[in-house]
């Protein structure tokens, strides 16, 4: 048994943090949040120089990693400086599907994406879907040699900085079902295809996604018609364990906010963590935050496991009641100050409880938990 | 015991409700239904529409031109204005400023100030809180010297709420720095176009402009704008402290921030079925509610003593305690029913021109969550309450 990091993490874990909590402070990230893009092409860039995307594919995809342990070194990095930058959605749900399904021209791409030339969206998500991934009402038709798209995608994070958009698509069975699925990789000027951009709460940007008539090539389709869901559950297990990782990041850094703030902060004569009140709750969120360290580690390393999704569904349920009672008990313990703006633990906490609304909140993961224990 | 109403207050909540249909304009209600900002003009129509009734100052006594209602009358007021999602009555003049000059405050600055409150020719903010000085009041520093007819202010108050539209602040000023910290402190009512007064907006975290932060720099202030004796600010800050936390449990909030939960959960769906129908959520929803029910009546019980004539004690902290849990549980409960539409920044959803990103309920439920973390900081914080709770029941 060893949980420690291999070299080859361990470095990429240093060169990270270093790079991060130089060039990504508090002032920076307010500015890129308040650009129009949102996000930083530069800072985008040199992560991509350090090998943080090709970190997050394998050898033969063009990368240098793609497991879980190397998806959740990057990830808890990201989540501990607040990055907004996309990497979940350009790597590993847009190159994810790439690599999964696409043929020799289609996954030539990834050597842009991991160069940091080309970002990606996937435009899944429909406005009454919630988190169930076959809930797709969006259509497809074939009509001679091209495919015609017709349908509405919600909440597509990434798509106006995206060069293709990946559209899931029904070709075959009902609303629900899990057969009949279809992925395209469409590039974002196409005709028929409107993007309503806006900033989200946690940073970077998204947009309501109208398909009206989007005619493509047939080759435009990522793998066989009708068989998307099979790689579209593999991809978002991935991002599962990213946006775990990415949760426990950003509980490390908010912790630590608020250990200073506790030590530092006086109030009738005396530092306020000497107060035990607030000492102990100081120290529950320390206990909370070991069981979510152990529940990344258990989904990182189930990646590739029979045990996956039961694991994956335990992760994503841990993380979010630890993540909100991190966020709330270090706005709490904090006080005025953590409701402001510019300080750091305002974003923090943000984009713990917004991960929540990313393919599942606590109460989709407990169910996808009962369900899989009972089965 | 008997838990209903009498005759007489079923037909005030009528009166109120018969006010409420014919006098609250539909677009107001709209904007309170969601979540948008009012305002300075919307604040002061509200007020001015109330005024009219002769229902602005209904905590205020008869002679001061009050309608002076009991407490059970006030809570039927504030539960059926929730309901009708009626704006809050922006409490800095009303509620606050109002009850100390009534008690503290000498016959001039009763006849000068108390009309302008209610006509909205002052808009009031408080100067309390100051970047050292939080939970912990009293160690405030903000420093007035007597100068002939003048004090002279410096220092900095912060979480001025509402600050930028203000006419008018009344501030806690040290005016003895050697006496024991709470008893150098004086009331002093400062108006905002004096030179040396800078506001600086603070952007929470939801984005909102709703705090500043109130800079003096060597603002001079006449001696008659002191309220009572200098230095002993401390006893009114105290009193009007008291009075901050009537309505404190935010009954009629949680009950319309319940219902219009219900509302959504009922159009939101989970597999295909209505959210309302997810034995989880539905637990969760039944939980709240549970808790809500006994709450409730735990208001009603402490404001039939008010009106009695008890003063509530170490109640109204438990009351702020157990009412923020509530409304902040209700807040996080939206959010996630709205799904991934919690995502979009509120500000693109709600202002401007833009159309709305998804359903036209979920725009400000995120924003609504983040910002109502405050609930549980201000006014004292819940474990300052806390604090007073045991100290008092502990005898300490």
């Amino acid at each position: 048994m060893n949980f420690d990091l291999t070299e080859e993490r361990q470095m990429l874990q240093d060169t990270l943090r270093r790079f991060l909590s130089d060039r990504y402070t508090t002032t920076a990230r307010n500015e890129i949040i308040e650009s129009d893009a949102g996000i930083s092409t530069e800072i985008w860039n040199e992560l991509a120089e350090l090998g943080v995307i090709g970190a997050l594919f394998t050898e033969e995809q063009g990368g240098f990693g793609g497991a879980g342990f190397d998806i959740a070194t990057v990830f808890e990095e990201l989540g501990r400086a607040g990055v907004v930058e996309p990497f979940l959605d350009t790597a590993v749900l847009g190159g994810g599907l790439i690599t999964a399904l696409g043929n020799a021209s289609q996954t030539a791409l990834i050597d842009d994406v991991i160069a940091g030339g080309l970002h990606l969206a996937l435009a899944h998500g429909e406005p009454a879907s919630r988190y169930d991934l076959s809930r797709v009402e969006a259509t497809a038709k074939v009509d001679g040699d091209e495919i015609v798209l017709n349908g509405r995608k919600a909440v597509v994070i990434n798509a106006e900085a995206a060069g293709y958009l990946i559209v899931s698509a029904r070709e075959g069975g009902g609303a629900f079902d899990k057969d009949g699925i279809s992925l395209f990789l469409v590039p974002t000027g196409t005709t028929g295809l409107t993007l309503q951009g806006y900033a989200m709460m946690s940073g970077g940007r998204a947009a309501e996604v109208t398909l009206d008539d989007v005619r493509l090539p047939v080759s435009a389709r990522l793998g066989a018609a009708g068989a998307g869901y099979g790689a579209l559950v593999d991809t978002v297990a991935r991002a599962n364990v990213a946006l775990a990782a990415e949760t426990m990041g950003a509980m490390e850094t908010a912790t630590e906010l608020t250990r200073e703030y506790l030590v530092t902060r006086k109030q009738f004569g005396r530092p306020i963590g000497t107060f035990q009140a607030l000492a102990h709750r100081y120290s529950d969120l320390l206990i909370e935050l070991e069981q979510a360290r152990s529940a990344v580690t258990n989904a990182a390393g189930n990646l590739e496991s029979t045990d996956r999704d039961l694991q994956i569904a335990a992760a994503r349920n841990l993380m979010a009641r630890v993540g909100r009672l991190v966020a709330e008990e270090s706005i709490q313990m904090h006080g005025g100050i953590a409701m402001t703006q510019e300080y750091e633990l305002a974003h923090i906490a943000k984009r713990i409880v917004m991960t929540d609304h990313r393919f599942g909140d606590a109460d989709y993961h407990l169910e996808r938990f009962i369900d899989l224990s009972a089965a | 015991m008997d838990l209903s109403y009498t005759a007489e207050e079923l037909a005030f909540r009528d009166e109120v409700r018969a006010f409420l249909a014919e006098k609250l304009p539909k677009d107001m209600s709209d904007k309170v239904r969601r979540g948008e900002n009012l305002g300075k003009e919307g604040h002061e129509l509200w007020h001015s529409i109330l005024n009219n009734q002769g229902w602005l100052s209904y905590s205020w006594p008869k002679e001061f031109g009050g309608a002076e209602w009991n407490a059970v009358q006030r809570h039927i007021f504030d539960d059926e204005c929730a309901a009708a999602y009626a704006p809050r009555i922006v409490p800095f003049g009303l509620s606050m400023l109002g009850p100390v000059l009534h008690k503290f405050g000498s016959k001039e600055q009763q006849d000068h100030y108390l009309p302008r409150i209610l006509d909205g020719t002052d808009w009031w903010c408080q100067g309390y809180s100051e970047p050292g000085a939080g939970s912990d009041l009293a160690s405030l520093k903000t420093k007035a010297v007597r100068d002939g007819d003048h004090y002279v202010v410096n220092g900095q108050k912060t979480w001025t709420t509402l600050g930028q539209y203000a006419d008018w602040i009344f501030c806690l000023v040290r005016t003895d720095p050697d006496a024991k910290q709470q008893e150098g402190i004086s009331f002093l009512l400062i108006d905002m176009n004096t030179p040396g007064i800078e506001v600086r907006p603070i952007v929470l975290l939801d984005g909102t402009p709703e705090v500043n932060e109130v800079f003096f720099d060597n603002v001079r202030v006449p001696v008659e704008n002191l309220v009572g004796e200098e230095n002993k600010g401390w006893t009114y800050a105290k009193y009007l402290l008291t009075h901050e936390r009537t309505g404190i449990a935010g009954v009629g909030f949680s009950r319309a921030g319940l219902d219009a939960l219900k509302r959504v959960a009922r159009i939101e769906t989970a597999n295909g079925r209505p959210l309302i129908e997810n034995p989880l959520f539905a637990a969760r929803i039944a939980q709240v509610e549970i808790d809500l029910m006994a709450m409730s009546t735990t208001n009603l019980r402490i404001i039939s003593q008010a009106s009695a004539g008890q003063a509530p004690g170490v109640e109204s902290s438990m009351l702020k305690v157990k009412g923020t849990i509530i409304r902040q549980e209700i807040n996080d409960m939206m959010r996630r029913a709205v799904g991934p539409y919690a995502m979009p920044f509120a500000s693109e959803t709600v202002e401007g021109d833009n159309d709305p990103i998804g359903p036209d309920y979920a725009g400000p439920v995120s924003a609504q969550y983040f910002n109502n973390r405050k609930l549980s900081i201000f006014g004292g914080s819940n474990e300052i309450q806390r604090g007073i709770i045991a100290k008092v029941k502990m005898g300490g």
